[in-house]
């Protein structure tokens, strides 16, 4: 089984701030971590391959320093590693990554492909279903389960707003999977030693064959006109008194605005 | 595209290399210069007190835009029930036809005809509607190829769908195929009066930033867009409309429903659709708890809900999870009991709009949030607050 898990290294988003003035990000001292989805996805990938057999192969396109991230899932167990870098690239949306990306996967060969549900920095959960349709694969998105894993045929359990469906899928095949799904391992000494020794494998548009019309800003439909920070409340009331006085004075207020 | 600095101009400040997000703005000889870094976000430009940042267009930026006419709306379906940010949509989809002169339309997969004269009493002027079994249960390359198929006839400007796990798993794929623009979990939808392009904006970093996106060139403009924070239209029997009958021929899915299982407890029947939520944190202390919130949920008639630390600790399976890794949900009422607000869960709740926070803790971030707020132990506040409803209700 050819396994591909792709990550990315992002802000740690709970860190994240906007300055109101000059409505930019604060960045000063957030870490950059693997987006917590995609560790789901890796735990995912070398499970599959500890019944299934393969390789797993880990996948970023991002800045040099991603290089990090691409050792830190190593170090957990990932076999090798694929970082794809260029200028080219800078300023994509979700259909100019999921373009590049599909063109290293269709490079490197898959039967299973592994996402997060979302990064947490774009929060967009668009990249791999759109993945799947350049390289003309099926997907299953919010995976919570690999139910069956099989040469041709994979039985997965998909979250839904009110339960869940067992779907089956043919190979090959992405899945974006939720939290709910595994608890990822931690890296073991081994796994830090070959992380240390692992070479990462670099791509370039040029290595892509990529058509540069759909890379970059230039491929990319969609762009950020600004940026700006949520309204915060200003109509806040703390209620005042004991707490049977404050539970009055609540329950006053719900009847008026009608929620009792 | 590329960010240049114009050396003349920059005074070595270092505004732009605290604003960059990526790191890649050096001072070279006491000036800024941009390395290859950049990812072009752009970050820069409003900071620099000089105005020495501009960005510099190449011949290959320029595009035509493509054609469309038309605002379309793609209404969930799910065991024959229409999603409730369908008919939000519906709403929404009014407003912005109304703007562009244009007509709007449903897209219906599964259902029943009567589903889709609904559509058309809430607001649509034409229903795309396909009643084959095939298409009644969800199935991503299906429904994502029929619709790529209708938007290339039809050539829509702009396409919505609620930000469900059906809408934001199949959407990607119609986008990536069509060559448009897709903008993820919208919260509010404009037309920008000038180019007539759509404004769309969506919380971005967990919801601590907010972004607005646009496509200037690549038609249709697609989004999803999150349930609840749009306004139903109104809903009229006498209304009447075209429904056209879609085939599904020669559409084929590599993905198979085997079983659909339910999974909600009756009391969360449906967080995102719930008017009333109650929810519980680490500060109920226990299941105990999270019992006293299930008695003033049960006569508020209202879903429970729970921060992660709650659930973490075993008091509530994770369905009832609100926040960045559980549900978005926005009630018109979020009663958040011993919840700290932790921005990952703010995130998931903030668009309440009335947000009640109970916390011992005058300082608890969730008070930032709040429409009341009230300092004191949860465990004593909630069944009181209980007994007060009931009196009231009689
Ligand atoms: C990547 C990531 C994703 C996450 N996703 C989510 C998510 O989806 N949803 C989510 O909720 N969290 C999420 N978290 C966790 C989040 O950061 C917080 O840890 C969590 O929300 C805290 O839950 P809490 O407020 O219940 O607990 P705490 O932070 O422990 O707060 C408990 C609060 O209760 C108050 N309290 C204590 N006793 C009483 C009493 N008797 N009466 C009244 N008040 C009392 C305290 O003052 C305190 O404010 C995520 C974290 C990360 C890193
Ligand atoms: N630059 C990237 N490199 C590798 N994988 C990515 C990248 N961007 C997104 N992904 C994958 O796509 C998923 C969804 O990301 P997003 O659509 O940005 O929310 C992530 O969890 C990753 O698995």
């Amino acid at each position: 089984m050819r396994i591909v898990v792709c990550i990315k290294q992002v802000p740690d988003s709970a860190e994240v701030r906007i300055n109101p003035e000059t409505n930019t990000l604060i960045r000063d001292g957030v870490p950059t971590i693997i987006n917590p989805y995609d560790l789901h996805a890796l735990e995912a990938g070398l499970q599959i391959r500890e019944t299934a057999g393969g390789k797993v192969t880990v996948l970023t396109m991002g800045p040099p320093q991603a290089e990090t991230a691409l050792r830190e899932a190593i170090s957990m167990g990932a076999d090798d590693a694929v970082l794809l870098t260029d200028r080219a690239f800078a300023g994509s949306d979700t259909w100019a990554t999921a373009y590049t990306l599909s063109k290293a996967i269709e490079q490197i060969g898959a039967d299973v492909i592994l996402c997060g549900k979302q990064a947490i920095d774009g929060d967009t959960a668009q990249v791999g279903p759109e993945m799947a349709e350049f390289m003309d694969m099926p997907h299953i998105s919010y995976i919570r389960k690999i139910v069956d894993v099989a040469a041709d045929k994979l039985i997965v359990q998909r979250l839904m707003d009110d339960g869940y469906d067992v779907v089956e899928t043919s190979l090959p095949v992405l899945l974006t999977v939720v939290k709910e799904l595994n608890v990822p391992r931690l890296p073991s000494l081994k796994g830090k030693m070959a992380a240390k020794k692992a070479e990462i494998k670099k791509m370039s548009a040029a290595d892509l064959k990529a058509d540069e019309k759909n890379l970059g800003l230039n491929g990319s439909p969609t762009q950020v006109k600004n940026i700006f920070a949520p309204e915060s409340k200003t109509d806040r009331t703390m209620l005042e008194g004991t707490p049977a006085e404050k539970i009055d004075t609540l329950v006053k207020e719900l009847v008026g605005l009608k929620c009792i | 595209m590329y960010i240049k600095v114009k050396r003349e101009l920059c005074t070595g400040c270092e505004a732009c290399v605290q604003s960059c997000p990526y790191d890649a703005i050096v001072i070279k000889g006491a000036k800024a210069e941009i390395t290859e870094m950049c990812q072009l976000c752009r970050a820069c430009m409003s900071v620099c007190p000089e105005g020495a940042i501009s960005e510099v267009k190449e011949a290959t930026d320029e595009k035509e835009t493509a054609q469309g006419r038309g605002v379309w709306v793609f209404a969930e379906q799910r065991e024959g029930r229409i999603a409730g940010v369908s008919l939000e949509l519906l709403g929404a989809g009014r407003g912005l036809a109304g703007k562009l002169g244009t007509e709007l339309s449903a897209v219906l997969f599964g259902g029943t005809g009567h589903d889709a004269l609904e559509l058309i009493r809430w607001g649509a002027d034409r229903v795309f509607h396909c009643d084959e079994a095939s298409l009644q249960a969800f199935n991503d390359e299906p429904y994502a190829a029929l619709l790529s198929k209708l938007i290339t006839e039809q050539k829509p400007e702009i396409v919505l769908t609620g930000a469900t796990p059906i809408g934001r798993s199949f959407f990607p794929r119609v986008a990536a195929k069509l060559r448009a623009g897709l903008t993820a979990d919208c919260t509010s939808l404009e037309i920008d009066p000038e180019t007539k392009n759509l404004l769309q904006v969506r919380p971005a970093f967990g919801g601590n930033i907010m972004a607005t996106i646009f496509c200037p060139h690549a038609r249709p403009q697609m989004a999803t867009v999150r349930p609840r924070v749009m306004k139903r239209g109104t809903y009229d029997e006498a209304r009447t409309g075209e429904i056209v009958k879609v085939s599904a021929k020669g559409i084929a899915s590599r993905t198979k429903v085997v079983e659909t299982v339910k999974e909600v407890s009756e009391l969360a029947i449906n967080l995102q659709d719930a008017n009333i939520i109650v929810a519980g944190g680490r500060g109920m202390g226990s299941e105990k708890g999270f019992q006293l919130l299930l008695d003033l949920a049960e006569v508020l008639g209202a879903s429970l809900a729970a921060s992660r630390a709650a659930v973490d600790e075993g008091w509530i399976p994770y369905r009832h999870q609100v926040g960045q890794t559980g549900k978005t949900v926005s009630p018109k009422l979020y009663i958040a009991c011993g919840i700290s607000g932790a921005v990952q869960h703010l995130v998931g709740m903030q668009s309440s709009d009335i947000i009640i926070a109970i916390n011992k803790n005058p300082d608890a971030p969730i008070f930032n949030v709040a429409t009341y707020g009230i300092v004191g132990d949860a465990n004593e506040i909630v069944p009181m607050l209980t007994k007060k409803i009931k009196e009231v209700k009689g």
